[in-house]
């Protein structure tokens, strides 16, 4: 039943993307990718939560004309519901194509967020399809797919994670060419927030200081600062007339700590820009 | 004001005096003096003042004030404390002798009463938010401290222990607030980057001159932090009284864009002779001596900090060039005084520095203003200072080969390479301690036991689907299915049609590797030996294979690694005795201790092997030059050592200084830092579970 469902799941995630992602590109990564994409070499999106990861892999698929697919890994995703598997219709064994099969087959770009949290027999998968291989053998079937030049194989991963078991091998790590993301510049960061809130230019400003301000907390009490998404978070709770210091209790003290000192000590950062 | 404080006897005998009535065999003065003895003269003389009068009452409230004094002092202050022993002696002349002891025994019914009533805030209550507060606002380290003067040395802030200056415990908290920010600001707009006794000099009653001073700079610096953070200012302002005609018109001068330390030194010319205006309730005093002693300290430390981190940044960048002949590669940085942002180059291209070295470059141009030119040279800032050389010595292994030790490499990040058979280290078991260690421990944290042994077992309860199992407690659909389509095509299907969950095997093996060394003595090594008793609880609960071992040392010579407890050994009595024996020793020589213990590690068969080290963080042995940048280097090259062997290393550092080279020397391992040896029994074990979940 179980299956059944997540196969539904999984069949809706072919994307194509028709109109602009908007991307503010930090550094040097649209050429990076492009590079990599046109060399078929797949590519790994290392950096922290929140940090515009998942909207660049957008806006490059919209970019290179490539229908997308994502899967959001998780610890009970399985190499089968990566390549496919049969079912049972009307007493016929039916094979589906996975997520993985099917951006193969369809030439797309699949991205695999969060490559760590997925059982460790994906790695064995994605590894010849992330070579100069390139090919995905679908052992159940007795297929062997072998991925046309526009396809291209994305993982991201978090770093920050503290957990040994979770570190990503070497010879997967080793198969892609890193991109490495952090939270934009300062002025960037505003100029996206402003992009997708319509706030105004100051207020943008003042958010993005807050946010550095959590950043010096990260290894202090807490795992991670303000990422560029709760900014925006904050930012559209202010531009519904919400008052700047509840937005940021709402939408990013909150999110970062339960513990009740630092959540005041957040405030009190919060009330020097604010 | 600097009468040497009492000492404990010269105490004694007063007590003895003031109390004589209430004490007899088996309750001496001793025990009282011990705890007044810490205190500062003032203090020892108000609690012996009151003492006097309390046993004028009662000897046995005599007594009863000054056993509880000290902290009530803490918790109180002075004036505080003085209200707390009226409400008991007022107790005393309603209700008699018994209620006014319990009134003063019960502190902290006292505490919440007048706490309510808007007695005013206590450091010690607010001292962790505005820690992290001023480390949220200055990206590094600032630490709070109560004293009697309130001033900054640059890295400390000093404090009252008690703020009850208004009724309302909201505005006494913005006071406490008003002196963490104002001090703060002294240090990130620069109060201290002119040469201020020079300064002083020229007048003729420098003191004046620096009180003039004093307030000049409170204004720069509540209209230079207000431009930045809006907040401020409103802080501030609500707090001062009204400016004078002639500070009003300082100001318009002090609040331009970039107005520095040099104007407000400017403005003191005029200003000597005019009256001096009340000093603001947030301002404190200035020290410049001892600030610029502390920044002069610290930029020194920074800079060779900076130098080593960029020479690593220098040999990389080297090493990815195509054509190693073109020479140095060239760095250049550009920074901004305002946000403190920077964008380091390498040949003219942008890079993103590790974040210890953003660290460092932030702090270092609030220091400065700016990256300062020479800190980019390849050539670096020169020989480093000559205590933290090791001597050298000759030939002294000879011996110590021949009494059963273990030589073991030490690195020296002068020569960039090892020391050949330089340190002898020699293993044997912690001595038993007492017996009922363990289980008092046991008993005093029952409720969290439990609770970690719960969370701990959920852990080890991760269930894997095992598939295609010929029995188990699901359908296996593949299986199912595939099994249809041979029956189909006439192929005898299997049988295996179950899934079955399984625990999975973690296989892990943990090094518990203890600090045993002089500078753990008391609290630290207390709340050490708690952590162990935890960790064992907890890792009983999930299965890991762990081992325990401390590691202490006196000199290169002996290197001391005690056994606690074996992969091999069970959590049993004999354990338990000796984590009860666990026991402050000599120096840290940490490096060899990890190379030691990374190869025991290394011969337990498991797939994941984790080096967990519980330290103060003090490379230090006093003997031979390990203290200092030689300790650190050679700490941080055993963890790459171990890290490179396939062990993860980690670190749990207890650190109450919060010392800066902690990201450099900890930086190849993964590491936490607990500023509370209090926080280490619970947290450690909480942090184990994170790293391996
Ligand atoms: N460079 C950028 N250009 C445009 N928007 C950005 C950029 N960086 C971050 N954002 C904003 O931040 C939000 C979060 O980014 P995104 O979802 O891509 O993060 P992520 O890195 O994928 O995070 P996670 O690791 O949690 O999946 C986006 O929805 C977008 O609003
Ligand atoms: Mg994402």
């Amino acid at each position: 039943m179980n299956d059944l469902h997540d196969t539904r799941r999984l069949n809706a995630d072919v994307d194509r993307i028709e109109t602009e992602p908007y991307y503010e590109p930090v550094g040097a990564e649209v050429a990076l990718f492009e590079a990599a994409w046109a060399s078929r070499v797949p590519v790994l999106l290392k950096g922290p939560t929140g940090c515009g990861k998942t909207r660049f892999v957008e806006h490059m698929a919209w970019r290179l004309a490539r229908p997308l697919v994502t899967v959001s890994c998780h610890d009970d995703l399985t190499a089968s519901d990566l390549v496919g598997r049969y079912l049972i219709v009307d007493s016929e064994t039916v094979w589906v194509d996975g997520p993985l099969a099917r951006a193969v087959r369809s030439g797309s770009l699949c991205y695999l967020d969060e490559i760590v949290e997925a059982r460790k027999d994906t790695t064995v998968v994605i590894h010849p399809l992330a070579d100069s291989r390139r090919i995905l053998p679908m052992e159940k079937r007795g297929e062997l797919l072998r991925a046309p030049d526009e396809f291209m194989l994305i993982l991201s991963y978090n770093p920050g994670y503290q957990s040994v078991l979770k570190e990503l091998k070497h010879s997967t790590r080793q198969r892609f060419v890193a991109i490495e993301f952090d939270y934009p510049r300062a002025d960037l960061e505003a100029r996206i927030v402003v992009a997708e809130t319509g706030i105004d230019g100051s207020m943008a400003e003042r958010l993005v200081k807050f946010a550095a301000m959590t950043r010096n907390l990260k290894g202090s009490g807490l795992d991670e600062g303000a990422s560029t998404r709760l900014l925006v978070h904050a930012a559209q709770l202010m531009q519904r007339g919400v008052a700047p210091r509840d937005a940021c209790a709402a939408a990013i003290s909150l999110a970062l700590s339960d513990d009740p000192e630092m959540l005041a000590a957040i405030d009190e950062l919060a009330s020097a820009v604010f | 004001m600097n009468e040497s404080r009492y000492s404990q006897s010269e105490l004694e005998e007063k007590l003895d005096d003031i109390l004589c009535a209430a004490l007899s065999s088996r309750r001496s003065a001793a025990a009282v003096a011990a705890g007044i003895a810490p205190l500062s003269r003032a203090q020892q003389e108000f609690v012996l003042d009151w003492a006097q009068v309390a046993a004028q009452n009662a000897a046995e409230l005599g007594y009863q004030f000054s056993a509880q004094a000290p902290q009530a002092l803490t918790l109180f202050g002075r004036s505080g404390a003085e209200k707390w022993l009226l409400r008991a002696l007022d107790a005393y002349d309603k209700e008699g002798l018994y209620p006014a002891c319990a009134a003063l025994k019960d502190l902290n019914g006292f505490k919440r009463a007048s706490d309510a009533a808007g007695e005013g805030v206590a450091l010690a209550e607010v001292k962790r938010v505005l820690e992290l507060f001023l480390l949220g606002l200055a990206g590094r380290r600032l630490q709070l401290e109560a004293a009697e003067d309130t001033w900054t040395d640059t890295e400390t802030i000093f404090l009252p222990v008690r703020i009850a200056h208004y009724p309302e415990r909201a505005r006494n908290f913005r006071l406490y607030k008003a002196i963490a920010v104002h001090h703060w600001a002294q240090a990130r707009y620069g109060t201290f980057n002119l040469d201020l006794p020079a300064v002083l000099a020229g007048y003729a009653a420098p003191e004046r001159a620096l009180a003039w001073l004093n307030l000049l700079e409170a204004i720069r610096l509540e209209n230079q932090s207000g431009r930045a953070f809006p907040g401020f200012s409103a802080l501030f302002a609500g707090l001062r009284p009204a400016l004078s005609a002639s500070l009003a018109a300082a100001r318009e001068q002090l609040s331009c864009a970039g107005a520095s330390i040099a104007d407000s030194v400017r403005l003191l010319r005029e200003h000597y002779p005019l009256a001096l205006p009340e000093p603001f309730p947030y301002m404190g005093s200035l020290r410049p001596e001892r600030a610029a002693e502390v920044r002069g300290e610290r930029i020194a430390k920074e800079r060779r900090a900076l130098y080593t981190e960029l020479t690593q940044l220098r040999l990389a960048a080297q090493a990815e060039r195509r054509d190693p002949q073109t020479g140095e590669p060239d760095l250049d940085v550009e920074s901004s005084f305002e946000t403190l942002d920077f964008e380091l180059q390498i040949d003219g291209e942008a890079v993103a520095p590790p974040e210890e070295v953003a660290r460092l470059m932030r702090s270092i141009i609030q220091d400065f203003g700016e990256i300062p030119e020479e800190y980019l040279l390849a050539s670096g800032p020169g020989a480093y200072a000559a205590d933290s050389l090791p001597e050298e010595e000759s030939g002294g292994s000879g011996e110590t080969r021949a009494s059963g030790g273990r030589l073991y490499d030490e690195w020296d990040f002068r020569r960039r390479d090892y020391r050949k058979d330089w340190c002898v280290l020699f293993e044997s078991e912690v001595p038993q301690g007492d017996a009922a260690y363990v289980a008092a421990v046991r008993a005093r944290y029952a409720g969290q036991i439990t609770q970690l042994r719960r969370r701990f077992e959920a852990l080890r309860g991760e269930d894997r689907l095992m598939r295609r199992q010929q029995e188990g407690d699901d359908i296996d659909f593949d299986a199912v299915v595939e099994a249809y389509a041979e029956r189909k095509s006439g192929i005898e299907p299997s049988e295996r049609l179950f899934v079955q969950r399984r625990r999975s095997d973690r296989n892990i093996a943990v090094m518990f590797m203890v600090d045993m060394s002089g500078s753990t003595k008391g609290w630290i090594n207390a709340c050490e030996r708690e952590a162990l008793v935890l960790l064992c609880e907890a890792l009983e609960a999930l299965g890991d294979r762990y081992a325990i071992y401390g590691f202490s040392g006196w000199t290169r010579k002996r290197c001391e690694i005690y056994r606690i407890k074996t992969f091999g050994e069970s959590y049993g009595d004999a354990v338990r005795c000796r984590i009860a024996g666990v026991e402050p020793r000599d120096y840290t020589r940490m490096g060899v201790a990890i190379r030691h213990l990374t190869g025991i590690l290394n011969e337990v068969d498991a797939k994941t092997r984790i080096l967990f080290t519980l330290s103060d963080g003090k490379p230090d042995d006093f003997h031979d030059g390990y203290r200092g940048d030689y300790g650190i280097e050679d700490t941080r090259q055993a963890l790459i050592e171990a890290r490179q062997s396939g062990i993860h290393p980690f670190c749990v550092t207890i650190d109450e200084e919060a010392r800066d080279y902690l990201p450099h020397m900890y930086g190849p391992a993964s590491w936490v830092l607990i500023d509370d040896a209090g926080q280490l029994p619970l947290k450690t074990a909480e942090v184990y579970r994170r790293l391996t979940s």
